[in-house]
């Protein structure tokens, strides 16, 4: 892992992303209280524990730079811009929901702030980022694509295709492998031969590094020199960042499957604990840093509530943008 | 004959066959932790890791290998886990495992089971909700079996994992909780061989999987209306039961095919169509709408094919 050196802390740049960091949070607590509420329809999966990748990786991003994110997106997506209540809106299947509530958690996309989707099949958005990233070469514009998927996905053939793709057309994209140890119920590294996602992309011929993902300026600081390096046309780069999935793999699953002083000990090394210790060590008061807290819960309460007041949409959204030629419902009762 | 679950009669079938035959083996992502539904609880405590294997994210390798561990003569059987995630293994099904056999000249057989849960399951939306049947019935090679009782999971299950050719296993994520009598130990039930679950003279209403369910209801409701249904559950689209179809038929003098999956290009069109050339029947689809599932339950509501669109389709036909 990359030690980055600390000399001096920017404070205002870490407190935004505590800051940012607790609004994920706090949405992740408010989708699960959904769950619970039975207002959460289908599944989700939390992103407790991996903040730091969301708020530092997304945080080194333009406002204009496109994003492509997993089934467990909740926290880029947010990071990237998105409403909250539009979120919690299209958790709840909702009018207003980022996606109308067609999508679900599973699906959300934001195009207006770049991000174009979360994705239900693992490894789907590697290929499809390459092909954004394809057009904006094509266009002679200077954004960036930012791609991110789980430790799993790198097991399937869309991981090496879409790399392969973007080094070969030397495309303005940048990977990113949120490893949280887990493909759902399986340890990750049991299934995964050779030296990892990082030697897998080197070989591949990515510039690749690793980071601790729990470590948001870390993350930040080697997410925003890559992006400048591919921002300067030197084609895509590789970062592997390393965390820790604190939840199970969905909102119910209670992850029996792992001892639970391993848990303990990796709630101890959560990226907003750390964020905090930081900010202490540099003088902030202990009521700004609980601010961000208090700020973040109550934006996702009264988000919470706006979104359960929402109209489910009418059944003819079922027939909304299917497709030009030809009508969905032809045919059919 | 035992009350079980249609989701532990799938996990009996495979147990019994895996005792019965040390060939047969299975291999998916999370297996070893019992499956993402929980099919194959307890499984690898008595068999082991090397015969219920977990998997990487990689379902072109577990198709593909299976296709290979097949030819060479032992028995996968491959969980997909989605009929949806099945879909990043299109070519090693259907350029390859369906077609080993007759391109290399009935040198090699390719026996492998391939389980793809289909279905609409609270609210999955259109990456997690499909029902891909039709496709594979198209596909010279395949045999294509959707169960839709405890008791043909475990006959039809045992039947699939028998079977020298590969067969496209696709059980409905809402039936995994149904519970109903199984009979125990040796319980085959030979593909091709449709069940009539209610008898009638007034129409004759096929479906499969899941909706069987739903046209048995709509069956009850027009009883009220001294409409008398019979109901078919075809049980495997390839082989189809074309005999008791078209007896059936030909005494009702009306066919109605209900499936959950997209009415356009849907096997309920093959069915009519084939009803119609032998008997010129007075035949009738419904199927969904030809639009993705959408994630909020109105939406997903919006293309089901419900009990009471069964029943007036039934009515309009019967004029009653
Ligand atoms: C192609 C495909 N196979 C399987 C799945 C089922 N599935 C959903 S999430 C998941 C685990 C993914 O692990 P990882 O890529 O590490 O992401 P994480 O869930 O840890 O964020 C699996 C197997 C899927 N969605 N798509
Ligand atoms: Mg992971």
């Amino acid at each position: 892992m990359s030690e980055t050196p600390r000399r001096n802390i920017d404070i205002a740049r870490l407190r935004a992303h505590h800051l940012t960091m607790c609004r994920i949070r706090a949405l992740e607590e408010a989708a699960l209280r959904g769950l619970g509420d039975k207002v959460v329809l289908g599944a989700i999966h939390p992103s407790i524990g991996q903040e730091a990748v969301a708020a530092g990786v997304v945080g080194a991003l333009r406002r204009d730079d496109i994003l492509l994110s997993t089934h467990r997106g909740h926290g880029h997506t947010l990071a990237k811009g998105a409403s909250s209540e539009a979120m919690l809106r299209e958790l709840f299947g909702r009018v207003g929901g980022n996606c109308g509530g067609k999508g679900g958690s599973m699906h959300i996309a934001d195009f207006e702030v770049g991000m174009l989707g979360a994705n239900g099949v693992v490894g789907a958005n590697i290929v499809i980022a390459a092909g954004a990233a394809h057009a904006i070469k094509l266009k002679g514009e200077d954004k960036v694509v930012c791609c991110i998927f789980g430790d799993g996905a790198i097991n399937r053939g869309p991981f090496l295709e879409g790399l392969n793709w973007a080094a070969v057309f030397g495309l303005p994209v940048l990977f990113v492998c949120e490893d949280n140890g887990f493909a759902a119920t399986t340890r990750t590294a049991s299934m995964t031969a050779g030296g990892g996602p990082a030697v897998r992309a080197r070989a591949i011929g990515l510039p690749a590094e690793e980071v601790d993902g729990n470590d948001v300026l870390a993350v930040e600081d080697t997410a925003q020199a890559m992006i400048a390096a591919i921002r300067a046309g030197g084609g895509p780069r590789f970062l592997h960042a390393k965390t820790y999935r604190l939840t199970g793999h969905t909102g119910v699953d209670t992850a029996p499957y792992r001892p639970a002083d391993e848990v303990a000990a990796r709630k101890r090394e959560e990226p907003i604990l750390r964020a905090a210790d930081l900010l202490r060590g540099a003088g902030v008061a202990e009521a700004e840093i609980e601010a961000d807290r208090i700020a973040a819960e109550a934006e996702m309460s009264a988000a919470y509530d706006a979104a359960i007041a929402a109209p489910f949409p009418g059944p003819e959204a079922a027939f909304l943008d299917v497709q030009d030629v030809g009508s969905p419902a032809l045919g059919a009762f | 004959m035992a009350r079980i679950s249609y989701m532990e009669a799938a996990r009996q079938a495979l147990a019994e066959e895996m005792r019965r035959d040390p060939l047969v083996w299975a291999v998916g992502e999370d297996l070893g932790r019992g499956g993402v539904f929980g099919q194959y609880r307890g499984l690898v405590e008595e068999f082991g890791s090397a015969r219920i294997s977990d998997a990487p994210i990689s379902e072109a390798a577990i198709l593909g290998a299976s296709v290979g561990a097949a030819m060479m003569g032992t028995r996968p059987v491959v969980e997909m886990r989605f009929s949806d995630f099945a879909l990043c293994a299109v070519d090693e099904l259907v350029n390859q495992a369906a077609k080993a056999r007759f391109m290399f000249g009935g040198q090699t057989r390719v026996p492998m089971v391939v389980r793809e849960p289909i279905g609409m399951w609270r609210s999955s939306a259109a990456q997690h909700s499909q029902s891909l049947e039709s496709w594979y019935a198209h596909i010279p090679g395949l045999v294509v079996a959707c169960p839709a009782t405890p008791a043909d999971n475990k006959g039809m299950l045992k039947s699939a994992i028998r079977c020298d050719d590969p067969v496209v296993y696709m059980e409905h994520k809402n039936l995994w909780p149904l519970e109903d009598e199984v009979p125990d130990g040796e319980h085959l039930v030979p593909f091709g061989v449709a069940r009539t679950l209610r008898e009638g003279r007034d129409v004759t209403i096929v479906s499969w999987s899941a909706q069987v369910h739903v046209c048995a209801r709509a069956a009850e409701t027009l009883a009220q209306h001294r409409i008398e249904a019979e109901v078919i559950d075809l049980r495997t689209l390839w082989p189809w039961d074309q005999e008791t179809v078209l007896a059936s038929v030909s005494r009702t003098g009306r066919l109605l095919i209900a499936h959950e999956a997209v009415q356009v290009g849907g096997f309920g069109a093959e069915i009519a169509a084939v009803t119609a050339e032998w008997l010129g029947a007075k035949v009738r689809r419904l199927g969904a709408p030809r639009a993705p599932i959408g994630y909020a339950p109105t939406v997903e509501d919006a293309v089901r094919v419900t009990e009471a669109a069964t029943v007036a389709a039934v009515r309009e036909m019967v004029g009653r």
